[in-house]
């Protein structure tokens, strides 16, 4: 993934507008953003600032009102629902912050869920959801519902999920939000470890400390992006 | 998402809310339970109510002479010329009369026939041993009798009649056979009869003329030119007179049946069709309920990738297996049931796989219909929307 030339996320001019009881409110206002295949990339910025809307437009829940955005050398904002819902299953992993795990499903059955919706067959679905898991440690608990599992297990079930599908990117919003902050360090490990397998990441958070953990920090501000540049 | 795996799926979240899906069932178990007896039921009835009018014999035609005093009354040769009309099979005039047979200490009060060889054909007897009537008997105003089982049996309790002599109103008459049982029909015992020559039956009861004719019609679709042929022949005996004669059609009586029959299906698809909306409308409220509280799950399934078309097949195969399953277990009670009430009520009940099968069908097709608002509701969800959903 890492070796692909040209970068795996390209926004130009973004924005998105809101109509707010006669009001226009411009939740992204001509946003632009390069990511690199292999990037680990931190979106920092307070509540209200567009940052959830943002993470919506890049992990292609919903679509900007103008602009362009190219993921892995498609362009995509002018897709229909079910063209996006196939992007999403080839090319993005979320990992959610409430982990958004199925609860009456075991743990394999939700890391093959995405895996289902891709038309995967049975055997080959198994291989590669037990593979997943064991990426993240949790190959013992394969049989496991949601509720059975601790809060840093369920999210490392998650990021099973999002890993499933061997997607360019992992889209992660506030991984660490419902986390404390033992099992906070435990998951941004493994998520900088998956970077360092060469696994491109972008992560929502509004968590200085959390963001200090990327390769690159972008601050979003009243829906204006501005760079902090690499930390070194 | 194949068909199976959205199966499995629905069955998982079936069994998990097992008190609900029960209940929603249940408008489709009633339906589908009361289509299934009451067709068993119904479909049992009107079998053997066509059995006993077709153990009158088969193709039958009744002609009734009631005459016009006794000279227009018909002669056992008339009627028999009768025969000749193209289609006839087999003509058996017939005499009833009712008398006492004795066999030494034995009396019996049992129903003289007085008929010709083609009787045993006509009504569909059939001989346990010696022989029939022939027509030599009838030339020859034989005395001789061929006995009903029963009668046989009451009069000679213990040793073989054939060879034995009774007496019918005082005349001594000798046993040549013995007919096989047959059971009873709506006019009561078949078997409880003695059948003598039609001549000796006129001599004996002091009677001329036939009364009534049987005819057999060789093929179905001659039935109507035979009854045809039959009214204008009878129509120039008795000089146009129709009142002095009558000819029954066996399938008029079968066809009157079919059509009460048929009112009667109609009238239960009716109530089936009722009962099956209500548990329609059942399952569509309850799958209504069911997408709302699974909006969050709809939401993460269309995050990670589930298309339009899957969330709409996830829902349409839960509310089909719901309806389905309905249908099964209304189609199981409804035999239990059909069968229970045959028992009770000593009624026959049919069970036909055309009715299990449409049945079945039925409910999933409700299950169909009813499910594809929910489905489409929860297929239209906006995957941010729901994924927002507490």
């Amino acid at each position: 993934m890492a070796d692909k030339t040209g970068p795996l996320i390209r926004i130009e001019g973004l924005s998105k507008l809101y109509q707010m009881g006669g009001e226009t409110l411009k939740a992204l206002n001509d946003v632009s953003l390069t990511v690199n295949y292999g990037d680990f990339v931190a979106i920092i910025g307070p509540s209200g600032s567009g940052k959830s809307t943002l993470m919506n437009v890049i992990g292609c829940l919903d679509s900007a009102s103008s602009g362009n955005y190219w993921l892995d050398g498609e362009e995509i904002s002018k897709l229909r629902e079910n063209k996006l819902a196939d992007i999403r299953n080839r090319k993005i992993g979320f990992i959610f912050q409430g982990f958004n795990l199925l609860p009456k499903l075991t743990a394999i059955e939700n890391v093959e869920l995405p895996l289902i919706y891709r038309g995967v067959h049975a055997r080959e679905r198994r291989e590669r959801a037990i593979e997943a898991l064991r990426k993240v440690g949790l190959e013992e608990r394969i049989h496991h519902k949601p509720s059975e599992l601790s809060g840093g297990q369920q999210q490392r079930v998650a990021i099973a999920r999002a890993l499933a599908g061997n997607p360019p990117m992992l889209l992660a919003d506030e991984p660490t939000g419902a986390l404390d902050t033992k099992t906070s360090k435990e998951v941004m490990g493994l998520i900088r470890e998956l970077n360092e397998l060469g696994h491109t990441i972008v992560l929502i958070t509004h968590d200085l400390e959390i963001s200090r953990q990327a390769k690159r920090v972008v601050r979003i501000q009243d829906g204006r992006l501005s760079e902090e540049g690499r930390p070194a | 998402m194949n068909i199976a795996q959205g199966v499995k799926m629905a069955l998982k979240s079936i069994l998990g809310n097992k008190l609900r899906s029960l209940l929603t069932m249940l408008g489709i178990i009633i339906g589908v339970t009361a289509v299934i007896a009451l067709v068993a039921l119904g479909q049992g009835a009107t079998k053997s109510v066509t059995e006993q009018v077709q153990s009158l014999g088969t193709n039958l035609l009744t002609v009734n002479i009631l005459g016009r005093g006794s000279t227009s009354t018909l002669t056992e040769k008339e009627a028999t010329d009768l025969g000749s009309i193209e289609g006839v099979q087999y003509l058996a005039p017939a005499t009833n009369s009712n008398a006492t047979v004795k066999a030494g200490t034995e009396s019996v009060s049992v129903g003289i026939v007085g008929s010709n060889s083609d009787y045993l054909n006509v009504r569909e007897y059939e001989l346990a041993s010696g022989r029939f009537l022939s027509q030599i008997d009838l030339d020859f105003y034989q005395k001789i009798a061929v006995l009903g089982s029963e009668t046989a049996t009451d009069l000679f309790p213990l040793g073989n009649p054939i060879g034995q002599y009774v007496q019918i109103n005082g005349s001594r008459y000798k046993v040549v056979g013995v007919l096989a049982s047959k059971g009873s029909s709506t006019t009561g015992s078949n078997d409880e009869v003695v059948m003598i020559p039609l001549t000796s039956a006129e001599r004996l009861f002091k009677s001329k003329g036939v009364r009534t004719i049987y005819v057999q019609v060789a093929e179905k679709d001659q039935i109507d030119a035979v009854v045809a042929s039959l009214e204008s022949a009878l129509s120039k005996k008795f000089r146009g007179n129709t009142n002095s004669y009558r000819v029954f059609n066996q399938s008029d009586i079968l066809s009157t049946l079919d059509s009460v029959t048929g009112t009667l299906s109609v009238a239960l698809g009716g109530i089936a069709g009722i009962s099956l909306l209500v548990g329609g409308i059942g399952i569509m409220n309850i799958m209504l309920v069911s997408v709302t509280e699974r909006t969050r799950e709809i939401g993460i399934r269309k995050a990670i990738g589930a298309r339009r078309k899957d969330i709409l097949i996830q829902f349409l195969i839960e509310s089909m297996v719901l309806s389905g399953l309905g249908g099964v277990l209304g189609i199981g009670i409804g035999i239990g049931a059909a069968r229970l009430a045959s028992k009770m009520l000593k009624m026959q009940v049919v069970f036909s796989l055309d009715i299990v099968l449409i049945a079945f069908l039925f409910s999933v097709l409700i299950g169909v219909i009813f499910g594809m608002f929910p489905a489409n509701k929860a297929a239209k969800l906006k995957p941010i929307d729901a994924l927002r959903f507490e």
